[in-house]
């Protein structure tokens, strides 16, 4: 099972804020540490990774600064700043509302199954 | 593979991989840093994990996606850089051009100083710009142009004789605009005021192609340095008058009428200045932007074309003779004039190795139009050869500059019919504008020259 393309987007932001509020860290570590929470569902590619990066940043909710690792090898890090982090808690209200109204609806049908065709009939 | 040879095989395919990266507009410096960061790690991790260092930089290339897919998100992000933008101190270009671009704007901006101070000089002479008009409507181009040429001579490092060319026929233009008892009322100085910054502006041209006069290659260049330049001192004029405007208004709304900054400083000065400035921009940006000449003559071509045959559909349908009395010639010579404009600037921009299309079709269809038209009105002054007509600089002018323009474009269409039947390549009549270009010189200094005393300077 793969996570749809548009659930991907929109959870975006708050996945990036929420990762960086754990503390500081780079594009790679970042799309690793996605890939570790969602067990390797989450979709998420370079394209999609850095342009947001670079718009939060734009934002003001990011912070970046270049670290020199490894000799010449030079790293963008990434840190959240106070409206970055003001916009989290925004975010996670939005989220936690969706989720718990999801939740609701799901506990009076689970488990899921699908109709028969005709069940009505 | 051996050991030692690894690391640095990898780095080269780093170095390669960088440079496809930074062939994308969407994609900077920057970026590429971060990426290549990013393709280190994964190939960190891969060669932990077992692979080949080789291996792994394949596959995690392969995981990173087509860069297409990539820049596209990142235009998404950054679309102002889809937007290319002029850069004025250089700052963005390599480490090799800043310098070069700064000290080209320092020596652009005493050029146009230069310009702007030469404007007011005569003023130590007791001249003013509002009551001797005929003085600075004769030598205005004097001032402003020969700083235009310094900078250009200065940025092809010109050699010695050609800046001695460019020195002596400046002089001489000034000997042209100032040495012939003319009366500021006279035709011959208006004709003086037409014609000199013509052969003047053809002297520019000598320092645009200072590094290779004779190449018909660089001469183009020149024609479609002509056409941008134009284009910018426009863009300028229209922009100086709104500040005019505005520094008038706003002034004589608190009762301070700054009338003769306006009209004996900024304007002359400004636009001298501007004259350079523009050179100047065209210069800086012909590699940035498009070019706009070639634009225009697209959009206008098929309508010049549809307005041309409509106007003769309309002389043979009413059987109206055109009239040619007064200054009607001069109409035409300028729709000539046009009409030749419409056809270098789309030759200027043409890949001369593509095949004849209907565009160079539609092309001929409007300088056989403007041909036509044109040969109607001599038959019209022919008829009238007898009431002296050429008795006049104006008149004798005029009649030159036809006949100059008609050769030109008889020529072109000839060599413009035999491009599209595929008998010459296009290169024939791209040589033949950029070799005609001296014939504009040498009439515009004949008249400069030769015509006053020959009309015994009236």
């Amino acid at each position: 099972m793969k996570v749809a393309k548009d659930l991907v987007a929109a959870s975006a932001t708050p996945m990036v804020l929420g990762i960086l509020a754990e503390g500081e860290s780079y594009g790679y570590a970042i799309l690793r540490r996605i890939n570790e929470l969602s067990g390797g569902e989450l979709d998420w590619t370079e394209g999609l990774l850095y342009p947001l990066l670079h718009r939060l940043e734009r934002l003001s909710y990011l912070e970046s600064s270049w670290q020199s690792v490894a000799g010449e090898r030079k790293r963008k890090y990434y840190r959240i700043t106070d409206s970055g982090l003001a916009e989290l808690a925004e975010q996670r209200r939005q989220w936690d509302t969706v989720v718990g109204a999801l939740k609701e609806i799901w506990q009076d049908r689970a488990p899921l199954t699908v109709p028969p065709l005709g069940g009505l009939a | 593979m051996t050991a030692p040879d690894g690391p640095q095989e990898l780095e080269a395919q780093f170095a390669q991989w960088r440079q496809y990266v930074l062939r994308r507009r969407e994609l900077q410096a920057v970026d590429a840093d971060e990426l290549e960061d990013h393709l280190r790690g994964s190939v960190d991790e891969l060669v932990a994990a077992g692979l080949s260092p080789d291996e792994a930089f394949l596959v995690a290339v392969k995981r990173m996606g087509s860069l297409d897919e990539l820049s596209r998100e990142f235009a998404r992000e950054h679309s102002e850089r889809l937007w290319k933008q002029l850069v004025l101190t250089g700052d963005s270009a390599g480490p090799a051009d800043g310098p070069r671009a700064r000290r080209d704007l320092w020596v652009m901006l005493a050029c146009a100083a230069g310009a702007l101070v030469s404007v007011k000089v005569p003023v130590l002479f007791g001249l003013s710009f509002g009551e001797d008009g005929a003085f600075y409507a004769r030598n205005f181009t004097l001032f402003a142009l020969p700083w235009l040429a310094a900078y250009l001579a200065w940025r092809r490092s010109a050699r010695r004789p050609v800046i001695a060319a460019l020195a002596v026929l400046f002089a001489l233009g000034a000997v042209a605009a100032n040495a012939y008892p003319l009366a500021d009322d006279s035709q011959s100085v208006v004709v003086t005021s037409v014609h000199l910054p013509i052969a003047l502006w053809l002297v520019v041209g000598l320092a645009y192609v200072a590094d290779d006069w004779r190449s018909s290659r660089r001469r183009m260049d020149f024609i479609r340095f002509t056409g941008e330049w134009f284009i910018y001192l426009v863009l300028m004029a229209l922009g100086g008058g709104v500040l005019a405007a505005f520094l008038f208004n706003t002034f004589a709304a608190i009762g301070i009428v700054p009338q003769e900054f306006v009209s004996q400083w900024l304007l002359p000065g400004g636009a001298a200045a501007a004259v350079v400035v523009a050179g100047w921009l065209v210069e800086a940006k012909q590699s940035v932007v498009e070019n706009i000449a070639p634009v225009l003559t697209r959009l206008f071509t098929p309508l010049f074309t549809a307005a041309l045959l409509a106007f003769l559909v309309a002389v043979v349908w009413t059987s109206h003779g055109i009239d040619v009395e007064r200054e009607a010639l001069l109409l035409f010579d300028l729709l000539l004039v046009v009409v030749l404009g419409l056809l270098l600037y789309s030759l200027s921009a043409r890949d001369p190795s593509a095949p004849p299309g209907p565009f160079d079709k539609l092309q001929l269809a409007l300088v056989v139009s403007a041909l036509a038209i044109d040969v109607l009105v001599l038959i019209e002054i022919t008829g009238r050869i007898t009431d002296d007509y050429g008795g006049t600089p104006n008149r004798a002018a005029a009649l030159g500059e036809n006949v100059i323009l008609l050769v030109n474009l008889a020529w072109s269409a000839w060599l413009l019919l035999t491009f599209i039947r595929r008998r010459t390549p296009f290169a024939a009549l791209e040589r033949w504008q950029t070799g005609y270009l001296p014939v504009y010189a040498a009439w515009a200094w004949i008249v400069v020259l030769v015509f006053p005393p020959l009309f015994g300077f009236a």
